[in-house]
């Protein structure tokens, strides 16, 4: 039995410990356990006496017989040497310290509580049962084998039941008697106890570092120039403005619903126009590089071979406009812008009345030759044009199947701003002229146009649309009848070119079809002022002097060119051009300079007050077979004129020096300048034919 | 499209060698040169532009340079810029 072996194996060592120091205890508790151990260290001592021998510690002190014999004699007393003899207390009875004499004796050296019971005491014999208790439940519950030892376990007490399990254990380490003894809670051994701790490995630390992405940087500098202040405030400004706008603005709705309508088309145009701006720089100095030479030709060069023949001038081409829309097309209109003189006008279409078809309106400018700066494609073939001398961005033009049509160059877009329709009275005729009119008294601009339906229409831009008012109708009044034929049309005239005078208001000339020019009055729409029995065939282009106030001139298709005094009826000057005259014009810079071009690829110049009978100036400039020459036009500043063909191309040339010669100054005089000259100059020449005129007439 | 029909006359030009249209930071947009020389064409003349345009507005803000051309031995570079781009041209007079 574990219990009490312990105790047994107690004992013996506390009995050792009471045996070395050899001293009685002085204490009341510790008897008991005296008379106990006594009873036990009888076996005890006599065990250990007989099995062993006396072993000395080294370090016991040698002495001597007489030594040992010697008597020590100690007097033990109750007083403990260690308490204090003099402790004084204060006595308020006496109002003094008074010394106490009684003093507590009492030491101790050594306090144990003990577990130990005696046999026979009350407390043991309960343990006893207790513990018999225990292991008889055991028993009967794990052992069902043999019954032979269950009634001995039963039979027998408490301990011998003990000894004979000892005993089956041995024989049977798988009986569950075995397994409850060892499951019994281990008591830890007061005595032999230590306690065990042991170290385990530390991990060894690890620093890990990770380092994230830096926040993007970035460095900023600027600096603020005048310009870019002001900027800064232009901005504000135009903020500031639209703001104010915009409180406008909420007044009138409907507006801003239509003006965001139109506002992406807006946009897109800006973009176009902001490229053409950049480009067309481009363009031009690009053409002004390559065409360098020509540049300083235009401006500086001069034909020193003009000094040495007297009568005669040359032409000098320069720059040779074409656009590859328009090569099927022939030149049936040219004018210059008067305010911007290197820009002129052409129109496209075509003479070939079998072969009509789309035609086209070009601007040009002499900057850039290569592409035209405005391009207007019209579904008819145009035949004739006139850009308004003070609003020059109005272009009028005649069409060949008898519209006329008015386009803006302010206007985005490629269509007219105002055109006739049948219901307005367009002709019904290709329109062979128009010419734009000062003003009338409503400040409306104001065109002419005339047909070969016969009718001088006069146009009237009011606000979106065209007002005609018939003017004149052409009749063949005078003319001899054709015939049977004439009979169905007696009484139209086919109108194919006109021309107002430059300073009376109310007069114009109108050339037909018939050869015949009639002198008319915007106010007598019935009858003609006079009518000139000129040409053969139709008269293509009848044209007013610039200086002189009574002289025009007047080609035709005969091979003619007449110069005419609008008081005589008959032509002052005579021209055979071996060939159908196109187109002639004034010069704007004399009154006795002009130029005719012929289908055959030639160009005239007169210069009447040097030569009345030649042309002083008949170059070829053209293919003679393939091309005609359609029309021709003086710049209105520089010595050039534009003369174009059938084939769509139009050419510049200069003028040499003696096609636009001045009157020899006379020693002394001053050179006088000035329309007046020009007129006296004109005068001069008509009076010397005047008077051989009236000697023959 | 528009800007190629408006371009297309310049490139037929005589002696014109090249046409480059860059945006306002000098990055081409268009280009009729090989990539490298165009990159190069337009990012230093993108300097060169903003440099002028700079001088001619400190010296009158309400001015602005509208055009410019830089002739040198072999050729001429013409530049026009606008407000959001330039157009770039390079030429050959003699060509």
């Amino acid at each position: 039995m574990p219990v009490p072996n312990n105790n047994a194996a107690f004992a013996r060592k506390g009995s050792n410990v009471q045996k070395v120091p050899g001293a009685k205890s002085t204490k009341a508790a510790t008897k008991k356990k005296d008379e106990e151990e006594a009873v036990e260290t009888g076996t005890g001592w006599e065990e250990w006496s007989q099995g062993k021998a006396l072993v000395r510690p080294p370090d016991q002190m040698e002495l001597t017989e007489a030594e040992l014999k010697e008597e020590n004699t100690r007097i033990l007393t109750a007083n403990n040497p260690h308490a204090p003899q003099n402790i004084v207390r204060y006595s308020f009875k006496e109002r003094s310290y008074k010394p106490i004499n009684i003093v507590d004796q009492m030491a101790v050296h050594f306090v144990l509580e003990g577990s130990l019971v005696h046999q026979d005491s009350e407390e043991a014999r309960k343990l006893g049962v207790k513990e018999g208790l225990a292991q008889e439940i055991a028993t009967v519950d794990a052992t069902a084998e043999s019954e032979e030892e269950k009634a001995e376990t039963s039979v027998n007490p408490a301990v011998d039941g003990g000894d004979v399990e000892e005993a089956g254990d041995e024989d049977r380490p798988d009986s569950a008697a075995s397994r409850i003894n060892k499951k019994e809670p281990k008591v830890t051994n007061q005595f032999n106890f230590s306690d065990r701790a042991s170290q385990t490995l530390n991990n060894p630390m690890r620093d890990r570092i990770c380092q994230t992405e830096p926040p993007p940087r970035s460095s900023f500098s600027a600096t603020a120039n005048q310009w870019e202040i002001y900027d800064a405030y232009v901005q504000e400004l135009q903020k500031q403005e639209k703001n104010k706008e915009k409180q406008k603005g909420t007044h009138s709705h409907k507006d801003n619903g239509k003006s965001k309508k139109v506002m992406p088309m807006e946009t897109q145009s800006e973009d176009v126009t902001k490229w053409t701006m950049a480009s067309k720089i481009l363009e031009r100095t690009i053409s002004q590089n390559t065409f360098d030479d020509i540049a300083q030709d235009f401006k500086y060069f001069e034909d020193a071979s003009d000094e040495f023949r007297e009568q005669e001038g040359t032409l000098l081409p320069l720059w040779k406009f074409q656009y590859d829309k328009a090569k099927t097309l022939s030149v049936t209109a040219l004018c210059w812008n008067n305010k911007y003189q290197d820009l002129f006008a052409v129109g496209l279409g075509s003479y070939d009345f079998s072969r009509q078809g789309c035609g086209m309106l070009l601007f040009y400018s002499l900057k850039n030759p290569a592409f035209p700066e405005y391009i207007y494609p019209t579904s008819s073939g145009v035949m004739c044009l006139d850009i308004h001398v003070q609003y020059f961005h109005l272009v009028a033009v005649g069409f060949y199947n008898g519209c006329v049509a008015v386009y803006s160059l302010k206007e985005e877009g490629r269509e007219p701003v105002y055109k006739s329709t049948a219901k307005t009275g367009k002709h019904t005729d290709p329109v062979w002229q128009v010419h734009w009119q000062s003003d009338d008294m409503d400040s409306n601009h104001n065109f002419y146009s005339v047909s070969s339906d016969g009718r001088v229409v006069s146009w009237t831009l009011v606000k979106n649309e065209l007002v005609f008012t018939d003017i004149i109708r052409l009749t063949l009044t005078g003319a001899v009848s054709e015939g049977p034929k004439g009979a169905q049309a007696p009484s139209i005239a086919s109108g194919t070119s006109f021309d107002f005078h430059k300073q009376i208001d109310y007069m114009f000339l109108v050339g037909t079809e018939e050869g015949k020019i009639h002198k008319c009055s915007k106010t007598y729409s019935s009858q003609f002022l006079e009518t000139y029995d000129a040409h053969s065939m139709a008269v293509d282009t009848v044209k007013w002097n610039y200086f002189h106030p009574k002289v025009f001139v007047s080609c035709s298709s005969d091979w003619t060119v007449k110069i005419w005094d609008h008081t005589i009826n008959t032509p002052m000057f005579v021209f055979d051009l071996q060939a159908a005259v196109g187109d002639v014009a004034w010069s704007p810079y004399s009154s006795t300079v002009f130029a005719a071009v012929t289908t055959d690829g030639t160009v005239h110049v007169f210069d009447l007050n040097v030569n009345k009978y030649e042309a002083i100036c008949q170059q070829l400039v053209v293919d003679k077979k393939k091309t005609k020459l359609t029309h021709v036009e003086f710049n209105p500043i520089h010595p050039v004129i534009i003369v174009g063909d059938d084939r769509g191309y139009v050419t510049s040339f200069k003028l040499s020096p003696n096609l636009r010669k001045k009157p020899k100054a006379k020693k002394g005089h001053e050179l006088p300048k000035g329309p007046e000259v020009e007129v006296a100059k004109m005068e001069k020449l008509l009076s010397l034919l005047r008077e051989p005129d009236q000697n023959s007439g | 499209m528009t800007e190629f029909s408006l371009l297309s006359p310049i490139q037929g030009q005589k002696g014109v060698q090249g046409i480059i249209v860059a945006n306002s930071e000098g990055i081409p947009i268009k280009s009729t040169l090989d990539n490298s020389s165009t990159v190069q064409y337009a990012g230093l003349i993108h300097q060169l532009v903003m440099k002028a345009r700079s001088t001619i507005r400190d010296i009158d803000p309400q001015n602005d340079l509208t055009f410019m051309r830089v002739r040198s031995k072999k050729n001429e570079i013409m530049i026009a810029p606008d407000k959001d781009f330039f157009l770039i041209v390079i030429q050959n007079p003699s060509d």
